[in-house]
C-alpha cells in the first residue's frame, strides 16, 4: 500500500516525472517471469493513476528539494535521507526531479527487485551518445534500490528494501555508494566495506528460497563499474534505455520521454537510435536476446577496457570475433573454473562450454559473474544454453 | 589551495612518507569489515598493519588506493583465512599502483590467493599463500597472481597447493621473481604472455612442473619474450598433475623441471635441475589448435647452458614417453626439444643453443606431430649467439624493498 500512496506535492510540478513503472511486456512465459515482479509495477501504475486525480484536489506544503549540495559534498552523507532523494523515511516516495527508468535487459541479482531512477539538477540535461553511457552533467545521480517481496507471487506485499545504491556524477568523476536499510525500514546508512544480509522469500513456484545477499564493498562497485579504470554507470546507454516505459500518463519510449521533458538533448527519434534486445521477450530473435543478456550481465567486466580484460573473453554486444566470444578459446587463468572443459563456447554443445558451466555454478572461484550473485539465474542460463545449442557445430 | 598541496603531497614519495599513517587492525569479530574499511580509508603512503593472529574472512578483500603497504606480523603469525569465503574470485585483490603486500599469509581462498590487476610497481614480499588441505583439484588456481601489471616484485614468497600455478605472472612486464618457494602446486612458477622476467634463486619442488614460461593465443597481451631463468633449484617435482582438464597446465607432464613454450629470447642457466622424472628441460612450440593470426606458436631464440642437470627423465609421463624411451634403448635424455623450426605464415627463424646435453631433438615437422618424430640425441644443439636479455631493473623504491 505504501508504494501506491502518492505524495500530494507532486502535482505542483508541471510534468510529474515519477509515475510508477511497469515491465513492458505483459505476456512473458511463466518461466521467464519467475522471480521478477512484472505484475507489481503494472498494478502499481494502474492503481496510481486514479490517485492522481484525487491528489490534485488537495494542496500540501512542498517538501524541501533534493540536496544537490549534499550530493556534491566531498564526503558522502552518512544517511541516505540526508540527500532528500525521497520525501519519506522509508524511501518509497521519490522527490521532485527524479525520473524512474528501466532497462531492456537488466543485470540479474539473485532475483532481487530493482527500482532505478535518475536525478538531474534543475535545468540540467544529459547529452545523447549513440555508444556507451549517456553523457550526464555534474550533479546527476543514478539511484538503484534492491528489494525483495516476501513472496514473488505477491510482489506488492511486504516488500523489504535491502540497499539503495547511488552513482553520483561529481566534477572529478563518478562516485559509488551503498546505503543499507535497517530491519524497520525507516533508515538507510552508508556501508562502505560491504556486508551480508539474510534474505528469505518465496519464489514464483512457491518454493521457499534463501539468499545470503551480498552488499558489495566500495571497491567492488568499481570492479563492475569501470572503463579504463574510471568509475562509470553501466545501464543508461541509449540502446538499453530504448524501449517503452509505462508512465502514469501512459506508455512512452524512454528516450522520447526524456527528450520531451528536457532531460536529454541531441537524441534522434528512437527508431533511429540503437537498441538492446529484451532478453526475456520470446518475440525477439534468440541471438539478440542471448547477446543482450551477456552484454548486461558480463560485458562490464568482460571487455578489453575492464576488469576481466586479461581473460580475452569479450562479451559486449559490439564484439563480433568468435574467439573473443569464447568459440574454440581455451581457458586462461581458470583452474577449476574451467570445469574440465576445453573451450569457452562450443557451438551446438552447451554442456561443453565453460561459459555455461560458470553461469550454472554458485561456487566462489567458479561462478560468473564473480560478484553480485549467489543463486543461479535459471532463466538466463536456459537462454544461453538454448543459444549455444542452436549454433551450428563447427 | 590546500587541496592542491595535498595532491602534490600524494604525488611525491617523500611527502607521502612524512604524512604516512598506520591503520592498525587486530583479529576478532567483524574482521572482514574492519580490514576492508582500513583498505578503503588508507591514503597514499599509509600502512595497513594487520596484527598477529587469525582473521576469518567471508568475502574477498580489495585495495584500490595507490602507494599503500599492507603488512602483517609475519607469514606464520598474521593469517588471513578464507575457508569460509562466500564470494569474489580471490582473497585479496589489488587494483592500484605502488602497493606492497608483505609479511602475512593467505589461506584457503576459493579462487586465487592474492591478485593484482593492472597495477604498476606491485610487490609481494615474505607472503605465504597456502591451501592447507594439500594439493587438490578443488583448490584455487593461482597463489600469487599479478596480471596485466608492470614492475612486479615477488620476493621470499611461499605458495603451496595451487591447482594451476603457485606463482603466476600473466600479461605483465618487467618482472622479478626471486628467493621464493613454490611446492605442491601443479606448476610452481609460471610466466605467461609476459615480457622481461628474471626468475632466480627460487626453489620449485614437489610440483607437477617446476618453472614454466608460456605464451598462449587469444589474449590481449601476446608475444612473450626476454626472460632469464637462473640459479633456481628445480628439484623433485613429483606431485601427480592435479589440474582440472582443459587448463593448459593440465598438459604439463608430471615430473617436468623447466618447460618453455612458444616464446622468444628465453635463457635458462645455472639452475640445479634434478629428480624430475619426465624431463629436466622441455622446449616446445604451442601444440593446440588456435584461431589467432597474430599469435606465434614457435619457441625461438632459446639458450640452455651451464645448468647442473642431475637425474631426470627416467620415466617420462608425456604422450609417447614410453615409446620414445624404448626407441632410445631405455635412456631418455633429460633435455627435450621438439625441434619445430617453422610454422605456416610465420617468418621468424628459430635459433637455439643448448649445451647441457645429452639432448633429445624430436625433429617434429610441425607442433605436436609426435608420430612423425625423427628423434636424434645430441651433446649440444646450435651454436648461434643469442644475446642474453638485460637484467630486469625495477624502479628504485621497489629495488630497495627487494634488496
Ligand atoms: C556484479 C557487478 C556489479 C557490482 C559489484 C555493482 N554493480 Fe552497479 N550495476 C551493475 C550493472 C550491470 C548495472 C546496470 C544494469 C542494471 O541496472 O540492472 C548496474 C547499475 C547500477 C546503478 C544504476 C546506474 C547504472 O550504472 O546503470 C547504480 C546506481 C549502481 N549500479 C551502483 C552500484 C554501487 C554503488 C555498487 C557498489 C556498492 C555497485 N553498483 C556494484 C553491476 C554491478
Ligand atoms: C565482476 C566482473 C565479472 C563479471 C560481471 C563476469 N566475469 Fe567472467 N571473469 C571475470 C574475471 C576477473 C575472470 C578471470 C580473469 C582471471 O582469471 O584473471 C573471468 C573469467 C571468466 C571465464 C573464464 C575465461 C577463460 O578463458 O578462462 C568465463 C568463461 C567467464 N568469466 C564467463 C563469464 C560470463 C558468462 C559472465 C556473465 C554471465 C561473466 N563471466 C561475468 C570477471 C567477471
Amino acid at each position: 500500500m505504501r508504494l501506491r500512496r502518492r505524495p500530494l506535492h507532486r502535482f505542483a510540478v508541471p510534468l510529474p516525472r515519477f509515475a510508477g513503472e511497469v515491465r513492458r511486456t505483459a505476456n512473458l512465459p511463466h518461466s521467464w517471469g519467475r522471480g521478477t515482479t512484472k505484475g507489481w509495477r503494472g498494478r502499481w501504475a494502474r492503481t496510481v493513476a486514479p490517485l492522481f486525480a484525487i491528489a490534485c484536489l488537495g494542496a500540501a506544503p512542498e517538501p524541501p528539494a533534493v540536496s544537490l549540495e549534499t550530493l556534491l559534498a566531498e564526503t558522502p552523507a552518512p544517511k541516505l535521507a540526508d540527500y532528500r532523494l525521497f520525501t519519506d523515511a522509508a524511501g518509497r516516495r521519490p522527490n521532485a526531479g527524479l525520473t524512474p527508468y528501466a532497462l531492456n535487459t537488466p543485470l540479474f541479482s539473485d532475483y532481487a527487485e530493482k527500482f532505478r531512477m535518475l536525478y538531474l539538477p534543475p535545468g540540467k540535461a544529459a547529452a545523447y551518445r549513440p555508444d556507451g553511457v549517456l553523457d550526464f552533467p555534474v550533479g546527476a545521480t543514478l539511484v538503484k534500490t534492491f528489494a525483495y517481496p516476501a513472496d514473488l507471487r505477491r510482489p506488492d506485499a511486504q516488500v523489504r528494501y535491502l540497499e539503495t545504491r547511488l552513482l553520483i556524477r561529481k566534477a572529478e568523476g563518478w562516485v559509488a555508494l551503498a546505503y543499507v536499510w535497517n530491519a524497520e525500514q525507516t533508515e538507510a546508512v552508508l556501508k562502505r566495506a560491504g556486508t551480508r544480509l539474510d534474505v528469505g522469500f518465496t519464489d514464483a513456484a512457491g518454493q521457499a528460497r534463501h539468499v545470503d545477499y551480498a552488499v558489495p564493498n566500495q571497491n567492488q562497485c568499481k570492479e563492475c563499474h569501470q572503463l579504463d579504470k574510471a568509475l562509470l554507470p553501466i545501464g543508461p546507454k541509449a540502446r538499453n534505455l530504448n524501449g517503452a516505459f509505462a508512465y502514469a500518463e501512459g506508455p512512452e519510449n524512454q528516450l522520447a520521454h526524456w527528450s520531451r521533458l528536457g532531460l536529454l538533448t541531441g537524441a534522434p527519434n528512437p527508431a533511429q537510435a540503437p537498441r538492446t534486445a529484451r532478453w526475456d521477450d520470446p518475440a525477439e530473435p534468440l541471438e539478440a536476446r542471448a547477446r543482450a543478456y551477456l552484454d548486461t550481465n558480463c560485458a562490464h567486466c568482460h571487455n578489453p577496457r575492464a576488469v576481466a580484460s586479461n581473460s580475452g573473453l569479450f562479451l559486449d554486444l559490439e564484439e563480433t570475433r568468435p574467439a573473443q566470444l569464447g568459440v574454440g578459446k581455451g581457458p586462461v587463468a581458470a583452474g577449476r573454473g574451467a570445469g574440465n572443459l576445453k573451450v569457452g563456447l562450443s557451438p551446438g554443445h552447451p554442456d561443453e562450454s565453460i561459459l555455461v558451466y560458470r553461469m550454472a555454478s554458485t561456487e566462489p572461484g567458479v561462478m560468473m559473474p564473480e560478484l553480485g550473485r549467489s543463486l543461479t539465474h535459471d532463466e538466463g542460463l536456459a537462454l544461453i544454453r538454448e543459444w549455444i545449442a542452436r549454433m551450428p557445430p563447427r | 589551495m590546500i587541496r592542491f598541496a595535498l595532491a602534490l603531497c600524494a604525488a611525491t614519495a617523500l611527502c607521502a612518507a612524512a604524512n604516512a599513517r598506520t591503520l592498525a587492525v587486530a583479529p576478532g569479530p567483524d574482521a572482514q569489515e574492519r580490514i576492508q574499511t582500513a583498505l578503503l580509508d588508507a591514503k597514499p603512503g599509509d600502512v595497513v598493519a594487520l596484527a598477529a593472529g587469525r582473521y576469518d574472512l567471508t568475502d574477498g578483500l580489495s585495495l584500490d588506493v595507490d602507494g599503500v603497504t599492507v603488512k602483517g606480523a609475519g607469514p606464520d603469525r598474521t593469517i588471513l583465512s578464507f575457508k569460509g569465503q562466500k564470494g569474489a574470485g580471490e582473497g585479496l585483490l589489488v587494483t592500484s599502483d605502488k602497493v606492497t603486500v608483505r609479511d602475512l599469509a593467505v589461506e584457503d581462498t576459493r579462487g586465487d590467493g592474492v591478485k593484482s590487476k593492472g597495477s604498476d610497481q606491485i610487490s609481494f614480499l615474505n607472503v605465504r599463500v597456502e591451501w592447507t588441505g594439500g594439493p587438490k583439484e578443488t583448490n584455487g588456481a593461482y597463489g600469487v597472481y599479478p596480471v596485466s601489471s608492470s614492475n612486479v616484485l615477488i620476493d621470499q614468497v611461499v605458495v603451496r597447493g595451487a591447482s594451476d600455478a603457485g606463482i603466476y605472472v600473466g600479461q605483465s612486464k618487467n618482472i622479478v621473481v626471486k628467493r621464493s618457494r613454490a611446492e605442491f602446486n601443479v606448476a610452481g612458477i609460471e610466466i605467461e604472455n609476459s615480457m622481461n622476467a628474471d626468475v632466480f634463486d627460487n626453489v620449485a619442488t614437489h610440483n607437477a612442473g617446476g618453472i614454466l614460461v608460456f605464451d598462449l593465443p587469444n589474449l590481449p597481451v601476446m608475444g612473450g619474450h626476454s626472460h632469464r631463468v637462473f640459479r633456481n633449484q628445480v628439484v623433485d617435482n613429483d606431485t601427480q598433475n592435479f589440474a582440472p582438464k582443459g587448463n593448459i597446465v593440465a598438459n604439463v607432464p608430471t615430473g617436468t623441471g623447466v618447460m618453455i613454450m612458444a616464446n622468444r629470447d628465453v635463457h635458462v642457466f645455472e639452475n640445479v635441475i634434478d629428480g624430475n622424472k619426465s624431463a629436466a628441460v622441455m622446449l616446445v612450440a604451442y601444440v593446440q589448435k588456435f584461431d589467432d593470426k597474430t599469435y606465434n606458436p614457435l619457441l625461438r631464440d632459446v639458450v640452455v647452458r651451464d645448468n647442473r642437470i642431475g637425474r631426470n627423465a627416467w620415466d617420462p609421463q608425456f604422450a609417447g614417453g614410453p615409446i620414445v624411451k624404448a626407441m632410445l634403448g631405455g635412456a631418455v635424455p633429460p633435455i627435450m626439444w621438439d625441434g619445430v623450426t617453422a610454422y605456416p605464415g610465420i617468418a621468424d627463424t628459430v635459433k637455439v643453443r643448448i649445451t647441457d646435453g645429452p639432448i633429445l631433438n624430436l625433429n617434429l615437422p610441425a607442433p605436436g606431430e609426435l608420430e612423425k618424430a625423427r628423434p636424434v640425441v645430441a651433446k649440444t644443439i646450435g651454436d648461434v649467439q643469442v644475446a642474453e636479455p638485460k637484467a630486469v631493473v625495477l624502479p628504485k623504491p621497489q629495488a630497495d624493498l627487494g634488496a
